[in-house]
């Protein structure tokens, strides 16, 4: 196996002094030029996540444990500081809203040149360099729309922007949070076929957040399906769709409405998911569960192989036994 | 942007263009910025449009009343009103627009640090809470009464006084401007602080301070008569518009034009300000935006 470009390892976030906590023991790694899925409904953990690999977690919001290792080096032990120096070079995110992420009052083309001019460029190379990497993300007339303000720029062309700033960054790892949610869905199409042409022709390691499974569909190699802030299921996205094997991946794939299928009520999963301070004490899927057993309220199930590369944190795959020692991730 | 072209040459019209364009169809403005304009031209040209050297004494034109020659008369040393005022307003409008600047500079500094670096906030912000428990007026009496009256002196008092409740502004707008996206998406790409704060959260965050620096300009013109008034202001013969009504004053019943055409400058000079500021208001107000 290769060296994963980005290793988590048992990340637990936690608000008011690690009485409630968000993330719980999440773990994972992106191997170099892997693009990994993480799905999950609102208040699943998703930005959160994102936030937490960039070191920009809320006031408070603590990492309570946990090690995040960007190629070779934890960057959790480092000195906000040295994050810092990280963010923009090694790392770069993609936000969701394109209408609100750029700054109004500033040329496009500047905010592109900016982060360039980080790397060491000097400032008509970073401008020449904008428009090259404004050719990249397919934005007409780039020579003219470097000079443009946000509000000139429909979401689609912002969006785009956005990836610029990203491309620009160069980074080992991208976040994409949600980069298509805000747009509309032809709109989407375009910016989902930019991100996997651009992927595909720069190898780059991507994590790609969303909670829609056609996007995931379209550009993930693996999945992560969160759940409450816990890891339900990693699987390669072909398996995640073909043989899921934690019951909210299924039913979450059980919801997914077919476009020629029998008319009638939506299936839905039922309940909510449980509000943060609320958690149960076992497994959290627990209450909405149709396999629950009492063993599952006892503790939280851990992480396990069912498959070479599918794990799941369910008790249900193992018999409702303790996991063997082999089959923990 | 009125009409649809399809080509692709976009012409980049950049926000200050939008406020620009915005501005030039509101009417308070567009009156505000003339009369400001008007008397700023007069101060500037002042030594080429004075009929009369300001400072020339003659006792034989003493407190002669408007005429032909001496448009708007002359006070008690036999100088003439009009080429007073004119030199007055440049000592006027100069107090006025280097207390704005200094208040601005200040002010900015003070908010944008209390604002963006919360720890810092509670310390900077009660002092400030304590310098507003004074009115401002008398903050800049004891202040100048300290300094002694110069022109330098009166700008400082004044600049003093009118700080705190720049700052509060600027403080509550950097509030909000850096709870906004582009501000987590700066520091997603490894922006400093200190960058955000100058290049990102400040730029976006001066609207409000513009208005209210037309405010303390026209408020410290007052402020300097008022102090003039109390002879706390620049020191005579120097005309200011203050100072010529405060010389007037123990004319007033024999010779009214001497504090009259000093009090219809400060008028007009205020008006004009204050018209502008509403213009301006009006137009960067972010509740105004659509």
């Amino acid at each position: 196996m290769v060296r994963p470009i980005l290793e988590i390892k048992n990340l637990t976030t936690a608000l008011a002094g690690g009485a409630i906590t968000i993330l719980e023991d999440i773990s994972f790694s992106l191997e170099p030029g892997e693009v990994l899925g993480v799905v999950g409904e609102s208040g699943s953990g998703k930005s959160m996540l994102a936030l937490s690999m960039m070191g920009l977690l809320p006031k408070a919001v603590r990492r309570t444990a946990g090690r995040i290792v960007l190629d070779g080096e934890d960057l959790a032990g480092l000195p906000p500081d040295r994050w810092r120096e990280k963010r923009g070079i090694d790392l770069a995110m993609i936000f969701q809203e394109p209408m609100t992420a750029l700054n109004p009052v500033m040329r496009v083309g500047d905010q592109v040149a900016e982060v360039l001019r980080r790397r060491g460029l000097t400032a008509t190379k970073a401008r020449q360099e904008a428009v090259g990497l404004f050719t990249k993300v397919e934005i007409p007339a780039p020579e003219q729309r470097v000079a443009a303000y946000p509000h000139e720029l429909s979401g689609g062309m912002r969006q785009r922007v956005m990836i610029a700033i990203a491309l620009a960054a160069n980074p080992k790892v991208l976040i994409a949070d949600e980069p298509t949610t805000a747009l509309d869905v032809t709109v989407q199409a375009q910016i989902l076929d930019l991100l996997r042409k651009l992927q595909k022709e720069r190898g780059l390691s991507l994590v790609f957040i969303t909670h829609d499974l056609g996007v995931i569909a379209e550009i993930a190699d693996r999945v992560l399906v969160l759940y409450a802030g816990r890891v339900a299921e990693i699987a390669p996205v072909r398996t995640i769709f073909d043989n899921p094997r934690h019951p909210y991946t299924r039913a979450l794939l059980a919801s997914i409405p077919e476009i020629n299928g029998p008319r009638g009520r939506l299936v839905t999963i039922e309940g909510a998911v449980p509000s943060i301070g609320a958690m149960p004490k076992g497994c959290r899927y627990g209450p909405r569960c149709p396999l629950r057993r009492d063993i599952c309220e006892q503790e939280p199930p851990q992480l396990g192989r069912v498959s070479p590369d599918q794990a799941v944190a369910c008790m249900e795959p193992f018999g409702f036994a303790r996991l063997p020692e082999e089959a923990l991730v | 942007m009125s009409s649809v072209t399809l080509d692709s040459a976009v012409a980049s019209h950049g926000p200050t263009w939008h406020v620009a364009s915005r501005l030039l169809h509101n009417r308070s403005f567009v009156i505000g910025a003339g009369l400001v304009l008007t008397i700023a031209l007069l101060a500037v040209f002042a030594s080429g449009l004075a009929p009369f050297d300001p400072l020339r004494n003659s006792f034989r034109t003493r407190l002669r009343p408007p005429d032909a020659t001496y448009w708007f008369g002359t006070d008690h040393f036999g100088r003439d009103i009009l080429s007073r005022v004119l030199f007055g307003a440049r000592i006027s409008l100069t107090i006025g627009l280097l207390t704005a600047l200094a208040t601005g500079i200040a002010g900015t500094l003070i908010g944008a640090t209390a604002g963006f670096f919360r720890s810092l906030d509670n310390p900077v912000m009660r002092l400030m809470d304590a310098l507003m428990a004074f009115p401002a007026i008398l903050l800049a009496i004891a202040v100048a009464a300290v300094l002694g009256a110069s022109v330098p002196n009166v700008i400082i008092a004044l600049a003093i006084a009118t700080t705190p409740h720049t700052a509060r502004i600027v403080r509550a707008s950097v509030l909000v401007v850096r709870e906004h996206e582009f501000v987590e998406a700066a520091r997603a790409l490894g922006a400093t602080e200190l960058r955000i704060l100058f290049r990102h959260v400040l730029p976006n965050a001066l609207g409000p301070l513009i208005v209210r620096l037309t405010y303390v300009f026209a408020t410290a013109i007052l402020a300097e008569a008022a102090l003039s008034f109390i002879g706390l202001g620049p020191p005579p013969p120097a005309p200011s518009f203050g100072s010529i009504i405060a010389q007037g004053r123990d004319f007033i019943a024999e010779a009214p034009w001497v504090t009259i055409f000093p009090g219809l400058a400060i008028i007009v000079s205020v008006l004009g300000l204050n018209l502008l500021g509403d213009g301006l208001r009006d137009v960067l107000d972010p509740r105004m935006r659509t």
